[in-house]
């Protein structure tokens, strides 16, 4: 009888993510919608080291005339009589401030928004959901709040809590800050319960697997538990809703501006320009169209990155 | 099955009622005051009394009981009224806007035809492009039509409505001159020729709103019909020799349509809060449109009782979509 063969790892273990990695540059809209979505974000944050006009000059006297209602660059080509010039390539709004610098500090108020507020709902939610998959008390009563809020009418409540809490807030932290906290605040507290009902079914399937038994065993305190066993096993779900929330988030802050219950005039996110471009669109279309294109662009990119983590980070289908 | 459906429309009376609640707390820490429109000229005690006979006067808790009769049981005698000549709600008083000082009822039911003629026009239309779609794109996973779907359907997640909106106006109206960007809600549909322009301004937004239906939907049919198309009965009925057809369209069909069924029944009411936008981009003067200029007004009863209305709709097309799942779903028993 020959003896049995005990068969040693060749290569070293591979690390969880690269595997993750491997399977997520396998999904081609992933990749690319990831690499737009950070082109986007290295526009918006990097793009004013390089293009530096400040999207808040406003020409006095001739200047005024000379430099306000430019069109872009490309708009010369088949119209000779256009007013364009290299030096706004993007062309000016109708108060002669430049397009392409208004662009790129809207595009960082939007991606701050939405950035922000989904870290506040992906954090409400994994609270919610955490305790109630894992504390059975509070089980019943967290589920029937997550089941209230989805089904409130959230886009009106949040127009009316977006009129009331304005001035209180502008008083304290200033017109933009305030305006900033309270869109943040109310797009996260609307938004939160996807996530906690998925962590929350999550989390209660893990709490009878035997590495969570184990642990209790051992004696490690419920706190410990969570953080170090629970949580790290719940990631991907979040992740996933992250990437989703991201881009839910922009739309939301977008169509608040847009309604004109958003930032203030002076102060561009994109939602806005797009607003302020719809009354002149006849004669000036970009400057309802590029706004438009850059959120649509950005959702669109964040939403095939979701879709792309969704598949790598599910170990079902991942190696495939 | 029936005594599930009783209980949970019992249930859903407190949930509505703490909604309300909730809606009416959230209007009362509202700074505005509905008094900043009248002129400085009036007298202040003059105000005060103005005040008093829009029934500011009175503590909360008392509104909010006025609110809660004059909703859920004056409104439904004026209805009965209406339909039958009765006079059970006369001299009894109803919500009455602050901003047109006329029942609040009065001016939804005037704004509600529009709203639907277009929103429902979008949803059934959304609906029957989607399901075609999702079927073929299950049955030929992975082909060009199938990545064609799912890019489609992700462009309908990713453009906003108030882009899209903006996006054809330039084209189909500015540029093409087809269509007429403003919503006229004043057409009467009388003739051939109303009918034609009626169908021409109503083109854009139901395209506009359909396009984020389809989006949805195409993805659901198209993950159920991927659920079922691997299971084992489908094996079946293709070794006995059932055709294609037959088995994709009757079988299939059949199993994938449960979830689908339900997914369209909880989306009705996100599309009344969605078109709150399309129809501001399309001047369409609905309820969304009705909304906006109310809480820009600061005429809370008007606020209050269509955001109410909004939590009506979602509630009970939950439950519409709870039941549905029964009814169609003999494996799913509530009891």
């Amino acid at each position: 009888m020959t003896e049995l063969s005990n068969p040693q790892p060749v290569a070293p273990p591979r690390n969880q993510w690269l595997d993750v990695w491997d399977q997520f540059k396998t999904h081609r809209g992933a990749l690319w919608g990831g690499i737009i979505f950070v082109i986007i974000i290295a526009g918006v944050y990097l793009g004013p080291l390089i293009w530096r006009v400040d999207p808040q000059f406003l020409p006095q006297g001739r200047d005024f005339i000379n430099l306000r209602d430019m069109r872009p660059i490309w708009v010369g080509l088949f119209d000779s009589s256009a007013k364009v010039s290299w030096a706004h390539p993007l062309g000016t709004d109708n108060l002669g401030r430049d397009t392409l610098a208004r662009l790129m500090m809207g595009g960082r108020v939007s991606i701050a928004v939405g950035l922000t507020a989904m870290l506040l709902a992906l954090f409400l939610g994994t609270l919610v959901g955490v305790v109630a998959g894992y504390v059975r008390k509070m089980d019943g009563p967290l589920m029937r709040l997550t089941d209230l809020f989805l089904a409130l009418p959230l886009l009106p409540l949040i127009l009316v809590a977006s009129l009331l809490f304005r001035e209180p807030l502008s008083a304290s932290f200033g017109p933009e800050g305030g305006v900033f906290i309270l869109i943040v605040v109310l797009i996260g507290i609307t938004s939160w319960m996807p996530t906690a009902r998925i962590v929350r079914g999550d989390v209660l399937a893990l709490k009878e697997r035997e590495f969570v038994l184990a642990a209790q065993s051992i004696g490690t305190s419920g706190s410990k538990l969570i953080m170090r066993h629970v949580l790290p096993n719940v990631l991907s779900p979040i992740m996933v809703s992250a990437t989703l929330g991201i881009a839910s988030a922009i739309i939301t802050e977008s169509a608040l501006s847009f309604l004109g219950f958003g930032f203030p005039p002076d102060f561009p996110t994109w939602g806005r320009l797009l607003n302020d471009g719809v009354d002149r669109v006849v004669s000036f279309p970009e400057r309802s169209i590029l706004p438009g294109i850059m959120i649509s662009l950005t959702v669109l990119s964040v939403n095939y990155l979701g879709d792309g983590l969704r598949d790598a980070l599910d170990p079902r289908i991942r190696g495939r | 099955m029936l005594t599930f459906t009783i209980r949970r429309l019992i249930l859903a009376v407190p949930t509505l009622l703490f909604i309300s609640l909730v809606i009416f707390l959230l209007l009362e820490l509202a700074p505005g005051d509905p008094m900043a429109q009248v002129p400085l000229t009036v007298p202040a005690e003059v105000k005060e009394q103005m005040r008093l006979a829009l029934g500011l006067g009175e503590p909360m808790y008392i509104r909010f009981w006025k609110w809660i009769v004059q909703f859920f049981w004056i409104e439904p005698q004026v209805l009965i009224d209406h339909y039958f000549g009765t006079t059970f709600a006369e001299g009894k008083l109803r919500v009455i806007s602050w901003q047109t000082r006329s029942p609040v009822m009065d001016i939804v039911i005037q704004r509600l035809p529009q709203t639907l003629w277009v929103v429902g026009t979008a949803y059934v239309v959304g609906i029957l492009i989607a399901l075609p779609i999702g079927i073929y794109s299950a049955y030929r996973q992975y082909s060009w039509f199938d990545q064609a779907g799912t890019f489609v359907s992700m462009i309908g997640f990713s453009v906003p409505p108030f882009f899209s909106g903006v996006l054809v106006i330039v084209i189909f109206s500015v540029w093409l001159g087809w269509f007429p960007s403003i919503y006229d809600t004043t057409l009467v549909v009388d003739s051939w020729e109303s009918f034609k322009r009626q169908l021409q301004q109503m083109i854009m937004p139901v395209m506009v709103l359909a396009l984020q239906i389809t989006a949805q939907i195409s993805r659901f049919m198209r993950a159920s019909m991927l659920d079922n198309l691997n299971q084992d009965y489908v094996r079946t009925a293709r070794a006995k020799g059932l055709g294609e057809r037959v088995v994709v369209m009757v079988h299939v069909l059949r199993n994938s349509m449960i979830p689908v069924v339900t997914v369209i029944a909880l989306g009705v009411p996100s599309i009344f809060g969605g078109a709150i936008i399309t129809e501001q981009v399309f001047k369409v003067n609905g309820i969304g449109q009705l909304l906006i200029t109310a809480i820009q007004a600061n005429d809370l009863p008007m606020v209050q009782t269509l955001t109410f209305i909004f939590a009506v709709l979602i509630v009970l097309f939950n439950l519409v979509a709870d039941v549905l799942y029964g009814l169609l779903d003999p494996r799913i028993r509530y009891d």
